[in-house]
């Protein structure tokens, strides 16, 4: 048998196998040759979003009059992935990385080893006026601008009034989340918060630690062995507290261990629907599903918003902040043509139009005097106001290690015990970086 | 290509080289000639990183402090071993890899029975249906049992809410025991194919005088199986469980897409990719990846020395 098969298996494989040589060493010529000629072509690696930045890239290289050409590479889905794929190439020393859209709690992990080039003096003086507070701290590292802020999210509190009303809660008061749990469990109803095994669950711990006055790690410039985390804190507990009356009692419906921001968006606009904290694309995706006549026109009127809850009643509440910011690789070839494209891309107007285009609120404060802005979102200036108390998550280069293990031992919500889970978070995220243990 | 030379010169003494008879040189030379290429592109592409992996092992070395590089020796390892994560890892990976086996194995000889036992006119699309789900792709297939399962989107909690523990309330991906669940019949659902084509790659080599005379000696339908065929196709099914057992030791695609680990449901390869690819701690990564990678040896080892799986016999050279 096998004698038989030889020659007709060296004949059916000869093909195939020079194809594959073939198609190698075309793409291999083929990319040896793009990267020469003509105008410098900048490559700025976005996260997805709904073409807005491929707008703006297309807009700024129509305008640097044959300066630069960006060109725009789309990065994984999710925060986490976009991280890995980014601190891989930059560690390999890719000279693509000319502009990167970066999450900002990431931030310091990479510049911490040099893999972002430093802002000219210039450029930062004109990109940090009129930038809210808390997107120009996660822009920076050690008390220097390392990335160019674009734009900074931040999560409201949206509410059913029907339920508001019905619950008896005055939503033009500052609310907490203990007036919060009771409404929706008088009225039968269930919260919209994220609760998956996920970023978004260090988001809502983030904020709600900082809310009662703690934070996750005190002194988060430090090395990794001298780190002094703030969990045990009674901010810790009670933030430990309100998550696990959410998860045992069931008010973040049965979904809540595998709930994320779109789950619970879904949720909210359900009948079961009371109270949620989310991002602001909640609008534009809740107005496009009316509009497509999945849900009913009665919804858009019943939907309120307001300051993300407070944790202790007379405490101010501290939302959580996301955005994206702008970096540039040391590796990239023409570090002065990206920040130029930066300026380009981060003007007001160009925040402006992506506010209105995709939902991303700008960083800043100039872009929501667009008279724009006032009409596609009604909730501007409550976003804006909320920019402005946010505080953001811990800023330390040891960021995954710190957020991983919230992660595992905050979900599912039901699992917390406010006496025991803060302390032994603290004692597992220690170990962890002393490299002790796995994560 | 070495071994069907040995095994198609069974009576050279294996010792003593320079008994060879010219044909059997001759095969020898052509063998070495054919497989030579591809022995130095495997050298290349596993050999390399596998020692690569190794050096790096001895390291704490994170990629983001490429400064702080120091020698630990077996530092990693001690870590490793040492951490109940690991094991409950490999627990979770053994309990994937027999439970997903065993009833592929099960359910894979049926399917060949049925192939093997159909009409002629029927068998190539009989073949052919019971191969989709193999030739799906596995991160589409993890998509498509993640989303009919999900408590948002999927049909399952609906369509099945008469048996009893399932209602329209139903997590499935909330708690281990439920999303392992899903996991292996995902696992199952797309390798059966596999194992049914490898078995009936066996039944054919069992003649049918032998069944044949079984029955005109008044054999039943049972003993027929247990005294003839199956013993007939050991080789095939044990050559069928050993590449399974080798594929589903190092699952990754179903639990990355449907639980990311979460709820007990980590496995081996994916806290190798944790480590390595999201902490970017290459030392400690390349730990857990030889270790991964000791656990197939041990795996392969087991198999052909107690179980005496000869993978040669079951490509049909004897």
């Amino acid at each position: 048998m096998p004698h038989a098969e030889r020659p007709q298996s060296r004949n059916r494989n000869r093909p195939r196998a020079l194809a594959g040589v073939t198609v190698a060493l075309g793409a291999m010529l083929l990319s040896g040759c793009a990267a020469e000629s003509g105008t410098p072509t900048l490559t700025w690696y976005i996260n997805p979003d709904d073409g807005g930045q491929e707008a703006i890239a297309e807009k700024c290289t129509a305008e640097s009059g044959g300066a630069y050409r960006i060109e725009t590479s789309l990065l994984p889905n999710d925060a986490a992935s976009q991280r890995e794929q980014l601190a891989r190439r930059l560690a390999a020393g890719d000279s693509s990385l000319d502009i990167m859209s970066l999450d900002p709690p990431f931030i310091p992990e990479l510049a911490e080893p040099g893999f972002l080039a430093p802002v000219p003096a210039d450029v930062t003086e004109r990109t940090t006026q009129n930038v809210v507070e808390g997107a120009l701290a996660g822009a920076q590292w050690k008390g220097e601008l390392v990335t160019v802020p674009f734009w900074a999210n931040t999560q409201l509190l949206w509410y059913r009034k029907s339920v508001a009303e019905a619950a008896g809660l005055d939503m033009s008061q500052p609310v907490t989340w203990d007036q919060l749990i009771e409404a929706a469990e008088s009225q039968d109803k269930y919260l919209g918060v994220q609760g998956q095994r996920g970023e978004s669950m260090t988001v809502w711990i983030n904020a709600l630690v900082e809310s009662a006055g703690g934070q996750i790690i005190e002194n988060p410039e430090a090395p990794a062995d001298e780190i002094r985390l703030g969990l045990t804190s009674d901010a810790g507990v009670k933030a430990a507290e309100i998550i696990s009356t959410i998860g045992k009692e069931g008010l973040g419906s049965p979904g809540l261990p595998t709930q994320d921001e779109n789950n619970s968006m879904i949720l909210f606009q359900g009948d079961d629907g009371s109270f949620m904290v989310n991002w602001p694309f909640v609008w534009p995706a809740t107005n496009a599903a009316v509009e497509a006549g999945s849900l009913d026109e009665s919804l858009i009127e019943d939907i309120g918003w307001t300051l993300y809850p407070r944790v202790n009643e007379g405490e101010p509440t501290a939302p959580p902040l996301g955005g994206i910011n702008l970096g540039v690789g040391a590796e990239s070839e023409h570090p002065d043509l990206a920040y130029q494209a930066i300026e380009c891309i981060v003007t007001p107007e160009n925040q402006a139009e992506y506010f209105v285009t995709n939902g991303n609120p700008p960083s800043n404060t100039e872009a929501y005097e667009d008279p724009q802005i006032q009409e596609n979102f009604p909730m501007a200036d409550t976003i804006r106001e909320s920019l402005e108390l946010s505080a953001p998550r811990p800023q330390t280069p040891y960021y995954n290690e710190v957020t991983t293990s919230l992660q595992l031992r905050w979900t599912p919500p039901a699992d917390v015990d406010p006496q025991s889970t803060p302390r032994t978070t603290a004692a597992f995220i220690e170990s962890v970086l002393e490299g002790e243990n796995l994560l | 290509m070495s071994t069907s030379v040995k095994t198609s010169s069974p009576k050279t003494e294996p010792r003593a080289p320079q008994q060879y008879s010219d044909r059997a040189k001759a095969e020898r030379r052509l063998g070495w000639l054919l497989a030579g290429p591809a022995f130095v592109v495997m050298l290349a592409v596993t050999a390399y990183p596998i020692l690569q992996a190794v050096f790096d092992s001895l390291f704490s070395y994170r990629l983001t402090a490429p400064d702080e590089r120091e020698f630990i020796g077996l530092g990693n390892y001690a870590v490793i071993l040492s951490d109940q994560v690991w094991w409950r890892d490999l627990g979770v990976t053994l309990l994937i890899t027999v439970v997903t086996v065993v009833v592929e194995l099960i359910l894979g000889f049926a399917l060949a029975l049925v192939m093997h036992k159909a009409l002629k006119s029927v068998r190539g699309l009989l073949r052919t249906a019971i191969l989709v789900p193999y030739g799906i792709i596995t991160v589409v297939s993890a998509f498509a049992w993640f989303y009919a399962f999900d408590i948002n989107s999927g049909f399952v909690n609906n369509w099945f809410d008469w048996v009893p523990g399932i209602d329209p309330d139903l997590n499935w991906f909330a708690q281990g025991s439920t999303s392992l669940f899903v996991i292996m019949a995902s696992e199952i659902w797309k390798t059966t194919p596999f194992i049914s084509l490898l078995l009936l790659a066996g039944l054919a080599q069992v003649p049918d005088e032998l069944t044949e005379a079984a029955e005109v000696d008044g054999a039943t339908w049972w003993e027929r199986m247990s005294r003839v065929v199956l013993p007939n196709m050991k080789a095939a099914i044990m050559v069928a469980v050993l590449f399974r057992a080798l594929d589903a030791f190092r699952i990754f695609d179903n639990v990355f897409i449907m639980t990311n680990g979460a709820f007990g449901t980590e496995v081996l390869s994916l806290l190798a990719y944790r480590t390595s690819i999201s902490r970017l701690e290459i030392g400690l990564g390349s730990a857990v990846s030889v270790l991964l990678f000791i656990c197939v040896l041990l795996i392969c080892f087991i198999a052909i020395k107690l179980f005496k799986v000869d993978l040669a016999g079951a490509r049909g050279g004897k």
